[in-house]
């Protein structure tokens, strides 16, 4: 057997010509680029127009809602909100997404609204910044981009509409956690969605600080994992935790899938009541749980509002009502006004505790 | 009385030179002519230069990572961990950039890395023997675990914007991206050493019979070896695309690429079994699925519809050549008795 072909050096032709190309772009791209060096660039498609308070909500908009996934419950609820909104504006709604959570699934998307000419794109970004030069794009095209739930980066939106302020979810988050363990404390444990989701991040990142105080001493957060908003994976990620923290004495998970997921576990388990869970629920799906003892109490906020505001949002915008400077108003439908707030950002308002005292009352 | 019709051509164990004449791989090229033609005339805003250029920087990467894939199952082999291989190298190049280093030492770095993973499934498969479908699940599952050991669950964002952009950039007015270019010179490369080159007609060889291979004097593992390696080279290079091209460096950067490159060679008439295929045909297939993906997705068609679509197609692509060989065998029969 010949060791040395004649056919050896053409053998590694493509290999050669791999790196080469993979060099030739490494050459060409950057000279001397480092990250200290790159000059933090700001700029993104700046409206220059003046906002004109008075106009009326143009009709027959294109409203478009990408949320970070299709077919997931939560955004299921602020599509509907988002499509109550546009109906009453006489726009055209439309819903589109991912299957899959992951950051650059959502541009192609964007792309595709872009092309077919919306007006707005409210989206709930699963990264912030993958999706950026799309909206860029988007938004030269003449389309009108509202982040809410999860924001990208501030350059490449006009409005990021907040459901509650980053600091009031954690430390609520905290404070029902700690209420339900009591008083003598114990081992915690976060149960996020995926892991590089800019809100449950931001998040968990304020509930570090937050437990860093003193009222919250006795509270240990012993593991962070991720259930990427998938109810078995989550389901299994709690059992991993149980059994790797036989001490652990409750846990918390700021997503509604998460919670779900955890909750059922529980209830069906030895744990049910001895290992404490909240976190940001849906009175529907966990009003069972907090009538039979696996959970005490949990947070979230009008989420079906959320995606009403957002739409309106969007409309103030493309109607030219506001561009997105902070002071300015606009009237969200029956919600009434709001302001925006710095950072072009616009608050939907305070986290909302529901218990088996109130879970009744609200049906999402 | 027997009388035997020679076979037809295609039957014998040379791989024809002029191999895209075969019948599917010209029905796959007529089926994409036939896709542009009938999107541009049915579907709004599908012939513009800028979906254009949505459509071209989409497919590069499923383009880059489809020709060393093609070779790779051509052999009779199989790569599931490319993307999790381009995933791992985002990662580092997110994490070193975050530790300063400048973006020339990091690129080539990176395609070191893409190498050494490759290398690493090259002689699981070649050395030790194993199948590379087990040995590529595994490792799938290494390096993407790899990927999120490395950055955990932070993204690496801060690339400048005028890369980003840049890589985007266009030829002029026409909307075709100015790095599909160095892609097609890739594109050719790959395609003239399979077909007209000795180590070309050496993957049919080893793909229609590796012990005939082995006795014609083709070192069998060493070509297998080296393929991994250059697959592994190619996705670290699809790795730094995809990181600087969306500006964000993340663990699941990439998932579930290798399932819509393995689908566009299959599609475009390579055998799973290995020995038969043809480039144009493999490219034939990747412009396929990205134009009707993006044709049906700017028509507004749901996403289950798309994929069940893409699904029906290669099933067809699978069934089809056999379907087309037994019906000669039948006509075979028919004309011998």
């Amino acid at each position: 057997m010949k060791f040395m072909s004649t056919t050896g050096s053409r053998r590694l032709a493509p290999t050669y010509i791999a790196i080469a190309t993979g060099l030739a772009l490494a050459l060409s791209a950057c000279g001397g680029t480092t990250n200290s060096s790159s000059t933090a660039s700001g700029e993104g498609a700046t409206s220059s127009a003046s906002a004109d308070p008075n106009a009326p909500l143009k009709e027959g908009l294109k409203v478009a809602f990408l949320p970070k996934q299709l077919n997931n419950s939560y955004f299921t609820v602020t599509d509907r909100g988002g499509k109550t909104a546009v109906d009453e504006y006489k726009g055209t709604f439309s819903e589109v997404g991912p299957s899959e959570a992951s950051a650059s699934s959502q541009v192609s998307y964007i792309n595709t609204l872009t092309q077919q000419g919306s007006n707005v794109i409210a989206t709930s970004a699963n990264d912030p910044k993958a999706i950026c030069s799309a909206l860029d794009e988007a938004r030269s095209a003449g389309a009108k981009v509202v982040t809410f739930d999860s924001d990208t980066d501030p350059s490449c939106r006009d409005l990021y509409v907040n459901q509650a302020t980053a600091e009031g979810i954690a430390s609520t988050q905290v404070k029902l956690i700690s209420d339900a363990v009591g008083a003598e404390g114990g081992d915690i444990a976060i149960l996020s969605a995926t892991a590089n989701a800019t809100n449950q991040n931001a998040w968990i990142e304020l509930m570090k600080k937050e437990l860093e105080k003193p009222e919250y001493a006795k509270l240990k957060l012993v593991a962070t994992v991720y259930g990427d908003d998938n109810a078995q994976k989550s389901q299994q990620e709690v059992q991993a935790l149980l059994q790797a923290h036989p001490t652990l004495k409750g846990i918390i998970s700021p997503t509604t899938v998460g919670v779900a997921a955890a909750a059922q576990y529980l209830s069906g388990s030895e744990y049910k009541g001895k290992v404490q869970l909240t976190g940001l629920g849906f009175p529907s799906q966990l009003k069972e749980f907090v009538k039979n003892g696996t959970m005490k109490s949990f947070a979230l906020w009008d989420v079906e509002k959320l995606g009403y505001l957002a739409a309106y949002a969007g409309a103030a915008l493309a109607s030219g009502q506001i561009t997105g400077a902070e002071g300015q108003t606009f009237k969200a439908g029956t919600m009434g006004e709001f302001k925006v707030g710095p950072n072009s950002t616009v608050l939907l308002g305070d986290p909302t505790v529901f218990t088996a005292a109130n879970v009744d009352q609200y049906n999402f | 009385m027997l009388v035997e019709t020679a076979p037809p051509a295609a039957e014998t164990s040379r791989a024809p030179r002029f191999g895209f004449l075969r019948s599917w791989d010209t029905a796959i090229i007529v089926a994409l002519l036939a896709s542009i033609v009938i999107a541009s005339v049915t579907v709004t805003g599908f012939a513009t230069p800028r979906n254009i250029g949505f459509l071209l920087i989409d497919i590069i990467p499923i383009l880059l990572l489809a020709l060393p894939m093609t070779y790779i199952i051509l052999t009779g082999e199989i790569d599931l961990s490319v993307a999790s291989i381009a995933g791992f190298t985002s990662c580092v190049f997110g994490a070193l950039w975050n530790a300063g280093m400048p973006m020339e030492t990091i690129i080539p770095l990176c395609i070191v890395l893409g190498v050494v993973s490759g290398a690493f499934n090259g002689f699981l498969v070649s050395v030790v023997g194993l199948p590379s479908l087990a040995v590529t699940i595994g490792t799938q599952a290494l390096y993407r675990g790899l990927a999120f050991d490395v950055l955990g669950d932070q993204a690496v964002t801060s690339f400048p914007r005028a890369i980003t952009t840049g890589l985007q950039a266009k030829i002029g007015a026409t909307g075709i991206p100015v790095w599909i270019l160095p892609v097609i010179l890739l594109v050719i490369v790959f395609g003239v050493v399979l077909h007209f080159t000795g180590f070309g007609r050496s993957l049919f060889a080893i793909g229609y019979s590796v012990d005939a291979a082995r006795f014609s004097g083709i070192g069998v593992a060493r070509t297998k070896f080296w393929l991994f390696v250059i697959s592994g080279a190619m996705a670290a290079v699809v790795g730094v695309w995809w990181t600087l091209r969306y500006g964000s460096a993340r663990g699941d950067n990439a998932t579930g690429l290798e399932l819509s490159v393995i689908a566009a060679v299959l599609l475009g008439g390579v055998s799973i079994f290995g020995g038969k295929g043809t480039l144009p045909g493999v490219i034939a297939g990747v412009g396929l699925l990205a134009i009707l993906r993006n044709a049906l997705q700017l028509a507004s068609v749901p996403e289950d519809t798309l994929s069940m679509l893409t699904g029906g197609l290669l099933i067809l692509a699978v069934v089809a050549p056999n379907a087309i060989a037994w019906a000669r065998s039948l006509s075979r029969k028919a004309s011998t008795t």
